[in-house]
């Protein structure tokens, strides 16, 4: 139906000539704003209902108990489901240490979180289909949890947390009762909220994909960058890192750039260097974390996304 | 009636801050408004998602930003 429409606007409303570069671009942008549009705005909606049931107080106390593994493995699971800002990253952080939650699997969660996060999935699943979004959540989640496994391994690497840390003691909250109107309230706040800080990046992403799926010649991305590049996914890890609060506004470019020959472990190393590491989240990071575990935690997660990159890129 | 906004300054906090001086100042209720920023006091209350809004020691509402009409209800002047 969005097809339909798309064609229409393109070839009847504004008479161009199917098959040529304009009428590609103009169509693919049309079709693909439309879509992505519908897909964010119903799929927050239902992300946000299921993650009223999962706020971080309860998660907490399920990490609790949990042995290392397991505890990695669970915490980034609940790392997905959970709702959580960067900003509530340092009291998450204190709170389940506080709790007992071991440091690695606390670190599992703040990877996981911010990684697999509803707005990357939806651009994923409607731009690269649903094989790719699932790739990417089942390659992320293995990142968040060996990355917390190893440096919860590491050494007496409860010294390289910032010494107040494990001074602050948590009161016991007794948190509000949701209803269900509660929650559809808050899922239609959190969906419009998100939708007003994203819609122009995802609108300008998909321009500038247009743009490249229209103009670029169909090896562009192969010629420079293929396969056959060693450099190709080192550095498009290093371009990503700067891209943080702009995941929305890349996805549809790099969605454009697979179409021109970007194989896919550059494209999944590519997304998740956007999503996982990025400055800011370093520095709020840094409030708890000595510069010592800062520096291996970011080396950490730089080395296991270029190996995702490279991995992919030799099985597929 | 002491009311404390639990946030360590983020735009959400400041825009709960503003909610809650509005709600108090239409109802006139007479009320102790503090913006807590020290995550040492913050975690006092037992709360990890900010902001978060507590009446008289009692934690109202985690990680969102309140409706005016709700902090009216809860300072029981809706």
């Amino acid at each position: 139906m969005i097809k339909a429409f798309a064609d229409w606007l393109t070839y009847s409303v504004f008479k161009m000539t199917a098959g040529t570069h304009l009428a590609d671009a103009v169509n693919f942008f049309v079709y693909d704003t439309i879509k992505i549009i519908l897909m964010l705005t119903v799929i927050i909606y239902v992300v946000s209902i299921i993650r009223s049931f999962f706020p971080p107080e309860k998660v907490k106390k399920v990490l609790a108990g949990k042995s290392e593994f397991t505890g990695n493995i669970l915490a980034s699971l609940l790392g997905i489901v959970t709702p959580f800002c960067s900003c509530s990253a340092v009291p998450v952080f204190i709170g389940f240490l506080e709790a007992g939650v071991p440091l690695g699997v606390t670190l599992s969660f703040l990877i996981a979180s911010p990684m697999i996060n509803e707005v990357a999935l939806v651009l994923l699943w409607g731009l690269f289909g649903a094989k790719i979004a699932l790739i990417y959540i089942g390659t992320g989640m293995i990142v968040a949890i060996t990355a917390g496994f190893i440096l919860g391994k590491i050494p007496a690497v409860e010294k390289m947390v910032e010494d107040y840390v494990w001074e602050i003691r948590m009161g016991e909250v007794i948190l509000p009762e949701l209803t269900w109107k509660d929650r559809f309230e808050q899922a239609s706040d959190h969906t419009q909220d998100i939708l007003k800080r994203v819609i122009l990046y995802v609108i300008l992403g998909i321009g500038v994909g247009a743009v490249i799926h229209g103009y670029a010649p169909i090896d562009f991305v192969a010629k420079y960058a293929g396969r056959d590049n060693p450099f190709a996914v080192p550095l498009a890890v290093l371009i990503a890192i700067p891209l943080y609060s702009n995941a929305a506004g890349t996805i549809p470019i790099v969605q454009a750039l697979m179409g021109k020959g970007m194989p896919l472990g550059t494209v999944l190393a590519f997304m998740m260097a956007i999503t996982a590491i990025s400055f800011p989240e370093m520095v709020i990071l840094r409030k708890v974390l000595k510069v010592k575990l800062l520096v291996i935690f970011a080396a950490i997660m730089t080395v296991a996304i270029i190996m995702v990159g490279y991995l992919f890129n030799a099985i597929l | 009636m002491e009311i404390k906004i639990l946030g360590p300054g983020c735009a959400k906090c400041n825009q709960v801050e503003k909610i809650v001086k509005e709600a108090v100042a239409e109802t006139g209720v007479d009320a102790r408004i503090e913006h807590v920023t020290d995550f040492r006091k913050i975690a006092g209350f037992g709360v990890l998602s900010t902001p978060s809004v507590v009446v008289d020691g009692q934690v109202k509402s985690v990680g969102k930003i309140p409706k005016k009409e709700d902090v009216k209800t809860w300072i029981g002047k809706a």
